[in-house]
């Protein structure tokens, strides 16, 4: 996939590739029409993992949720309080820490979405340097494990700035951020260039004939066609960082899973382990589901037939 | 108006002996043709002829590789800067098979994009002038829909109003009818023929003998990237010369 975008420029259009199997008229580009379909199958399904999500899966988590329960209630000791006590016992805190959960993902987003945005739109800069450095910071951060990622931040990023005198603390959670954030800069960023890439080349034909800048062709052209089908991919990989903001637990952000752990510390009672997790479980799925319906919804929406 | 034979006195465009390749494919292999004001020509052909990109080239959407090409004042192969290129093609509009009209905007919005963002003119102005080339086109209660909206002739339609709003001195249709069903082919065609009766200057590539034969001042046969035959329609359709010509007109007529 890497290599393709490159090959299939240079092999007949000079504009760009052309995407459509079908609706090219000129001939010389028909033999490239089967592979550029497959390619943009591909991109179309790119990381659709959570937009299947279903009501059932929910229900699934909620009986296994009960059965743990259950069985940590036959498990307890005498004397202990019930396991259903406890655990409505410390809601409020981990909701404290749900809601960390949910600030640091948001965040994450914005400032992936802001960097990859321009990293994406430099992927299809018509210089080649640009092209390149970002096609590969793109193909790194998109494939770099996340914790490693979050790892390096957590460790390589000083605890404060000092610009012209101003010193700005830099708290774990910031950090963490920051490194959940270069992920999804990359993942947008392949989205970015799947969309752009994905509008028919006779669209860039049409606003180069009437005289359009490249600029303007993008802006007011290419782009806001390209927003429809963004949206359904971009609010995917928004459940996938949700899920994945838990990792910040292992370099000590107290999000969700650190308060469970800390919780579960000073319970000191061994029973409760499961069923707080499968807790937490229902709360990320109540979370996710409502997104990955929505998200099927605008795809089914904005499902593109040329 | 109608020429008889051979070249124009002054010709509007003039592409001498341009080769075009893609890859490793020549689709152009030394292509001639002149086009006087006002006048209208066709260029007819099988698929894969070049005929498409004989059009690319002359607006200087596709670069060529060696020859010339005169259209107006400019000399399309040596335009570089943008604003030369931008120059060239606000006087020569194209229209295409796909149509290709921004999906995001209504018909007028279109129609006014271009006045307005590139050659910045009064977007009062613009509008009214784009109802008006909405009305010519005879689509000015659809100024409100979408292009999804619209069927394929309309759409067709508008994209001519657009190609018009420009107000080029000269249009090159891109087999603007073939991907029309045979009732949208005919308000389309007719909308050309008055651009015709005007004395805009035209250059379509197209499948529509009949309408070439009743429209066109002057013929071009292409095939295999060269101009087989080209001449008058009255004599190019009743006496074609060469027997490729004579072979792909007996299959389609």
């Amino acid at each position: 996939m890497s290599a393709s975008p490159r090959r299939a420029r240079s092999a007949g259009w000079p504009l760009g590739p052309r995407p459509l199997p079908i609706g090219t008229d000129l001939p010389v580009l028909l033999p490239h029409a089967a592979a550029l379909a497959r390619r943009v199958a591909h991109e179309r399904g790119l990381g659709n993992s959570l937009a299947r999500l279903q009501a059932r899966h929910g229900w699934f988590l909620f009986v296994a949720l009960l059965c743990a329960v259950g069985y940590a209630q036959a498990q307890a000791p005498a004397g202990h309080p019930p396991i259903v006590a406890t655990i409505w016992k410390w809601t409020p805190l981990l909701a404290k820490g749900f809601a960390f959960n949910i600030a640091i993902s948001a965040l994450a987003m914005a400032v992936g979405t802001l960097l990859g945005t321009f990293l994406g739109l430099a992927q299809i800069s018509r210089a080649a340097p640009v092209r390149g450095t970002s096609w590969f910071a793109t193909h790194f951060f998109r494939n770099a494990p996340w914790l490693v990622l979050l790892f390096y931040c957590m460790f390589l990023l000083p605890f404060k700035i000092t610009v012209f005198g101003v010193t700005v603390p830099l708290p774990d959670w910031v950090k963490a951020t920051f490194g959940l954030s270069l992920p999804v800069m990359a993942n947008v960023s392949e989205i970015v260039r799947g969309a752009v890439q994905s509008i028919p080349t006779g669209q860039w034909e049409s606003a180069a004939s009437f005289a359009f800048t490249r600029r303007q062709t993008l802006w007011m052209i290419i782009l806001p066609q390209c927003v429809k089908r963004m949206l359904p991919p971009w609010m995917n990989l928004y459940s996938i960082l949700t899920v994945g903001t838990v990792l910040a637990s292992v370099v000590g952000v107290s999000e969700v899973m650190t308060l469970a752990g800390d919780i579960l510390a000073s319970e000191n009672r061994a029973e409760l382990l499961m069923p707080f997790y499968f807790y937490i479980l229902v709360w990320f799925f109540l979370y996710c589901y409502p997104i990955a319906r929505w998200t099927v919804y605008l795809e089914r929406k904005y499902a593109v037939n040329f | 108006m109608r020429r008889r034979s051979g070249a124009p006195e002054q010709p509007i465009i003039s592409v001498k002996d341009i080769h075009k390749s893609f890859g490793a494919v020549e689709v152009l292999k030394g292509v001639s043709l002149e086009i006087a004001k006002g006048e209208v020509a066709c260029i007819i052909g099988p698929s894969g002829a070049g005929k498409s990109t004989i059009l690319r080239c002359i607006n200087g959407l596709v670069p060529i590789d060696s020859g010339s090409i005169r259209v107006a004042q400019f000399q399309v192969e040596k335009l570089k800067a943008d604003r030369d290129i931008i120059a060239l093609r606000k006087e020569v509009s194209i229209v295409f098979q796909q149509y290709n009209l921004y999906p995001h905007k209504t018909a007028l919005a279109n129609v006014m994009m271009a006045p307005l963002y590139v050659l910045k003119e009064d977007p009062k102005e613009v509008e009214a002038r784009a109802i008006e080339l909405l009305a010519k086109v005879r689509l000015q209660e659809k100024a409100q829909s979408y292009p999804g909206e619209l069927s394929g002739g309309q759409q067709q339609r508008v994209a001519i109003a657009r190609a018009l709003a420009m107000r080029p001195e000269i249009i090159l249709f891109d087999e603007v009818t073939a991907a029309l069903d045979p009732e949208t082919v005919k308000e389309v065609l007719l909308t050309i023929r008055e651009l015709a009766e005007e004395g805009m200057t035209c250059l379509l590539v197209t499948h529509e003998m009949g309408f070439a034969r009743e429209v066109a001042d002057y013929m071009y046969f292409t095939d295999g990237g060269v101009i087989v035959e080209q001449g008058p329609p009255a004599e190019f359709f009743a006496r074609p010369q060469h027997e490729r010509t004579r072979a792909f007109l007996s299959q389609i007529l």
